[in-house]
């Protein structure tokens, strides 16, 4: 909300310097973001009258004008298309300075004197458009101070007001505010009932009590709508970021700004049958001011006629019911709309006007009234009529509770720890406009009609918070019985996870949790996926079901900017649907492109599908648990023959392998990509270690080399040694595959190590060679291995 | 006799004379081997008389002694030599660049994430997390936010057609901790949160950290003298800090936390907008309507909760100008940040 600082002092005659006056608001939750000049500084402005016109014997454009300021005569070169004879406008003398640098001086202008300048508003800062001079009321006195005239020097506070002070988007709700902050007593805007004229009166009916419990109608006939809104309120208008558009329209919102209560005036004449605020009816349609056309549900408050829908109640009127230059007679609503059948409607539509966001807020419901007086006798003043009596329609037990909320001395030592004399709590609650007792054990106080933010305890707390300042309270840091945090020692922390993948060259990235539903049906299952009903962006519209869409993007991006090796982790939530609910759990992905050592350190070898099952292995071993179960699989995005589903116990935990080359040549990878995505849990669900006695006996370390069908793998071969169930085989290692010269076609050749080692003695020859033997008898006979010679 | 002596000079001439390992080898086998010339002298003491072979023997051996200990004496002397060639031979230039540090590096808001875990570990706050898609019930309803409240507006809410949200704040965690556990609690909640704007200063995803202290008499002091504390500890400096009166539907009394401007020190720059200040969180004292809806009994327990932005945090704590490299994954960016 925009507010003219000399409007507010108007209301609140307060000293302080507007700096001061920011920041007291600011302090006190009212969040003052800007301040801004009300118009160009100037000094040496006077209502000039043009009496007279001629050409300009060397310009088309330019025109010759006396000027009279009231004591002289000027003659002045003007260029404005709308300079006439007669016409009012601010005349900048000789002397006077615009801006902070812009001095008139006696000019030539193509050869002709000219003595100070008539002004344009946008000249002067009052407009930022240019319209020509600045066309005066007729009737202004030439000669008058154009400061005094309009109110200058004024400037404009910018409030960001949180939702729950709706009370303080008015002029006089923010002086009530800052009368509290300044010690100032605040004017009482002048609203005396004005006496009818007339008898006319109108019908309304409230069907919908609990939306409008009270509506307040009058009847002004015989207006002159056409009579120029007064200097003064357009620029006050001006000031607080309104238009002015006509004299009805101009005063309504002048005392919406002024008091805080929207206000709408309808056509009379255009009124078929009574007034009836009443829920709309499903397809109901109206065309709005805007001239937009809305087809109503049945949910929305409305303001009808017997045949039409005149307007959304508090959030903006229609366009057939709407003042036009032919109207004689207004029909004016001052109504209280209820904050929850307001709320959300103009969003839905929308349509956030000035009216919609102090009715969603909630508008005094005691202001109705007050507010009609105060309008009626200022377009009574502007535009003449005769006013009908006031008709108030309502249903009393519809309107908003009064609370009477109390607070005790103890809770506000509790709270703010701090010791008020009671003298100093009932005068910050007082000023602000509660009606305050004390009682036995602190304060029984009275919720003022505007401020729909309090209504327990706590929130006078804060009240007395706000204005004592919150950084005048006392500060201390909690009392706490010490504890000791439980730590499962079974858990790796992710930390722990994380730094472990760093200490591996790799780097850590962070990708949007939403991805682009091509890239992610190209990369994966895209089944199960969940949408966004409202995404940012096409691109940004899916849930990643994976962390591998975000991942081979992070390495396009970085490979598009020359980076020839890219090393990337991500953990974080994937989403996918299960049936009615959603598993989000946490996953962790992998992405290693290009060379697997540093450059020109490693015999330039690329990442292959082995380097990244060693990273993911090393993971897993990190918390002690059971390894993962690796199986040869199918994965869209991976390439056929290089790709591994890992598995615990049986369940499926995710994928490891290399980007399928059309994807890689799809997404313009020229070197090898190899991924790996799967649940985090499993490998942060540890174990804690168990103790197994050590042998003291000495290691014997036997290689055998066995030649199997291609088929075979070594999963298969580490199972068959297994099924020995020997512990004195301590650990089988493969040290070479060959395939070639000397072993047959469709056959490779397996070279392993067996580590063997007695728990009791030490393993003599025959022994060893008892064991070797039962080796290589198992792999005959559970995979046909041969003894290679 | 004299062939002795003449054996032992020319002996040690050879030794002296040896410039390498191989040549004095040579001259050991020569004199000392089986066949060499020390040796056979000793043969030819079987032609000697009992009476002299004693004699002789002893000279025989006074100068196997010699040459055998100036055999040692050189080859010491040459193997010195040839470390010390070999040593020169491998001098390297020490100021040619380290083979390459193999080593990534983590996001920086994960440096801002554990750098407060730790922070605030240090005061018994543990971690709690909870899930990104959220109802509306944690979301919005259970933290005093009804439908159609004008603060929805304040959050840019993404939907699924379900009802669904992707939760805008860390504070549903509050709520899933409270319904979950009994006071005294000590969590802090950090976690990615999703707003539906995307401009220079707003990412539709980011992350916030929430703190949630709930026990007997906590009091605003104590969360001012705990949000003081630990922006003077997280910027290892002694920051002005001022609390200004807000509003959150969930806690109430309500403040937004400004912070003297970390570049300028509170003069005014770009960063501040020349306020000097920086607004760095919100918080207040949890709203009894919230403790309602979790269980909490409100005549023992009072408590307060804070949310702050993480990325804002890493941006003034680093000197980061741009929200948006927080998401675009370049590595120019993100090897900044050590492991």
């Amino acid at each position: 909300m925009k507010a003219s600082i000399a409007w507010l002092k108007s209301l609140c005659p307060t000293d302080l310097s507007v700096e001061d006056i920011a920041s007291r608001l600011t302090m006190a939750g009212l969040e003052v973001e800007g301040l801004e000049l009300a118009s160009k500084a100037c000094s040496n402005i006077v209502v000039g009258e043009i009496l007279q016109v001629r050409p300009h014997p060397e310009s088309n454009k330019l025109k010759i004008c006396k000027v009279t300021d009231g004591s002289f005569i000027h003659q002045v070169v003007c260029g404005a298309h709308n300079v006439k004879e007669g016409l009012k406008a601010p005349f900048a003398q000789v002397g006077a300075v615009i801006g902070d640098t812009f001095e008139i001086s006696q000019v030539k202008i193509r050869d002709v004197e000219s003595s100070g300048m008539l002004c344009g508003a946008d000249e002067l800062g009052l407009s930022d458009e240019r319209h020509g001079l600045m066309e005066l009321p007729i009737d202004t006195p030439v000669g008058t101070n154009f400061e005094i005239l309009v109110d200058l020097p004024d400037q404009i506070i910018e409030l960001d007001l949180t939702p729950n002070r709706g009370d303080c988007l008015s002029i006089r709700g923010l002086a009530r505010e800052l009368g509290v902050l300044s010690d100032t007593i605040v004017e009482i805007v002048s609203c005396t009932p004005v006496s009818a004229k007339c008898e006319t009166t109108y019908p309304v009916i409230l069907s919908e009590p609990k939306g409008c419990p009270r509506y307040v109608g009058r009847v002004i006939e015989k207006i002159d709508v056409t009579q120029q809104t007064p200097l003064w309120i357009v620029e006050r208008l001006r000031r607080s970021g309104i238009r002015s558009i006509d004299s009805i329209v101009d005063i309504t919102n002048y005392v919406m700004l002024e008091l805080g209560q929207p206000l709408h005036a309808f056509d009379f004449d255009q009124l078929a049958g009574a007034i009836d605020v009443r829920m709309s009816r499903t397809d109901e349609t109206i065309v709005l001011l805007d001239g937009k056309t809305l087809c109503l549900t049945d949910d929305v408050l409305v303001v009808a006629d017997q045949e039409k829908v005149l307007g959304l109640a508090g959030i903006m009127g229609g366009e057939d019911s709407r003042i036009s230059s032919k109207t004689e007679t207004i029909f004016l609503e001052s109504a209280f709309f209820d904050p929850f059948i307001i709320a959300g409607k103009a969003r839905r539509f929308g349509l956030h006007t000035d009216a919609s966001a102090r009715f969603e807020r909630g508008v005094d419901f005691q202001l109705a009234e007050v507010a009609s007086e105060r309008a009626t006798s200022l377009i009574v003043e502007i535009c003449g009529g005769k006013p009908g009596p006031i008709i108030i329609t309502e249903n009393t037990s519809e309107l908003p509770k009064t609370f009477v909320v109390e607070l005790t001395r103890e809770r506000i030592q509790q709270q703010l720890k701090i010791v008020l004399p009671d003298e100093r709590i009932c005068s910050i609650l007082k000023t602000l406009g509660f009606k305050v007792e004390i009682v036995a054990d602190g304060f029984r106080c009275v919720v003022p009609s505007w401020r729909f933010d309090v209504s327990i305890e706590q929130d006078l707390i804060e009240e007395v918070a706000r204005i004592f300042g919150y950084n005048n309270l006392p500060t201390t840091m909690p009392a706490q019985t010490l504890n000791m945090i439980k730590a499962a020692e079974s858990e790796t922390p992710l930390i722990r996870l994380k730094h472990y993948l760093v200490d591996q060259d790799i780097q850590e990235v962070i990708t949007y949790s939403f991805v682009d539903p091509k890239i992610q049906s190209l990369l994966g299952d895209s089944s199960e996926v969940i949408r966004l009903a409202n995404p940012i962006a096409s691109n940004l519209a899916e849930m990643r079901r994976s962390l591998i869409p975000g991942l081979v993007e992070a390495v396009r991006y970085n490979v598009n900017r020359q980076s020839t090796r890219v090393r990337l982790f991500e953990t974080g939530q994937c989403f996918v649907k299960q049936g009615d609910s959603i598993d989000q759990s946490e996953r962790i992905g992998i992405a290693l492109y290009g060379l697997s050592g540093p450059a020109h350190f490693n015999d330039d070898k690329s990442v292959d599908f082995f380097d990244i099952k060693g990273i993911v292995e090393g993971l897993s071993q990190l918390n002690g648990g059971p390894a993962f179960d690796w199986k040869a699989a199918d994965h869209p995005a991976l390439a056929p023959g290089q790709t591994a589903s890992l598995s615990l116990n049986g369940e499926m935990q995710g994928h490891v392998g290399r980007l399928h080359p059309r994807l890689a040549r799809e997404f313009d990878l020229p070197k090898s990509l190899l991924l790996a995505d799967f649940a985090l849990n499993p490998i942060l669900d540890g174990r804690v270690t168990a103790f197994k006695a050590i042998s003291r006996y000495p290691k014997v370390i036997r290689d055998l080399s066995v030649v199997v069908d291609e088929e075979i793998s070594w999963q298969q071969i580490l199972n068959a040694i297994d099924s020995l169930s020997d512990e004195r085989i301590q650990a089988i290692e493969l040290f070479d595959v060959y395939r070639g010269a000397g072993v047959r076609q469709g056959q490779q050749s397996m070279a392993l190590s067996l580590t063997l080692q007695d728990p009791n003695r030490t393993l003599d020859e025959s022994a060893i060679q008892e064991l070797v033997d039962q080796t290589v008898w198992v792999l005959k006979d559970q995979i046909g291995a041969e003894l290679r010679g | 006799m004299d062939d002795l002596q003449s054996i032992k000079r020319e002996a040690l001439l050879l030794i002296e004379s040896s410039d390498s390992l191989s040549q004095l080898d040579e001259v050991r086998v020569k004199f000392l081997g089986k066949k060499g010339s020390i040796s056979g002298q000793t043969k030819l003491m079987g032609q000697l008389s009992a009476s002299e072979r004693p004699k002789v023997g002893a000279r025989i051996n006074v100068v196997r002694d010699l040459v055998s200990e100036s055999l040692d004496l050189k080859k010491i002397a040459l193997e010195l030599s040839a470390e010390s060639l070999s040593i020169a031979r491998n001098a390297i230039d020490v100021t040619r660049p380290g083979s390459p540090a193999c080593v990534g590096g983590l996001h920086p808001v994960t440096h801002t994430l554990e750098r407060l875990n730790k922070l605030f570990g240090s005061l018994g706050y543990s971690v709690a997390t909870g899930p990104e898609i959220e109802d509306d019930w944690h979301n919005f309803e259970a933290l005093n936010i009804p439908s159609h409240h004008p603060a929805r507006a304040m959050h840019d809410t993404f939907y699924f057609d379900d009802g669904r949200v992707l939760r805008t704040h860390t504070s549903p965690v509050q709520i899933r901790t409270m319904v979950g556990e009994n006071p005294p609690i000590r969590i802090v909640a950090p976690g990615r949160v999703y707003r539906c704007d995307s401009d220079l200063t707003h990412t539709p995803m980011f992350h916030q950290i929430e703190g949630l202290v709930v026990d007997r008499d906590i009091s605003f002091a104590d969360l001012k003298g705990t949000v003081i504390t630990f922006l003077n500890r997280f910027f290892e400096a002694e920051m002005d800090v001022r609390f200004r009166p807000s509003y959150f539907p969930f806690t109430e009394p309500s403040a937004e936390v400004d912070m003297q401007c970390v570049m300028c020190r509170g003069s005014g720059c770009r960063v501040c907008s020349h306020t000097g200040w920086l607004e760095v969180m919100g918080c207040g004292m949890v709203h009894p309507k919230v403790f309602e809806n979790t269980g909490v009994d409100t005549s023992t327990y009072t408590g307060f909760a804070f949310g702050m932005g993480i990325e804002r945090l890493a941006m003034l704590r680093y000197g980061i100008g741009d929200l948006r490299l927080f998401y675009e994954s370049d590595l120019q960016f993100l090897k900044q940040f050590h492991g």
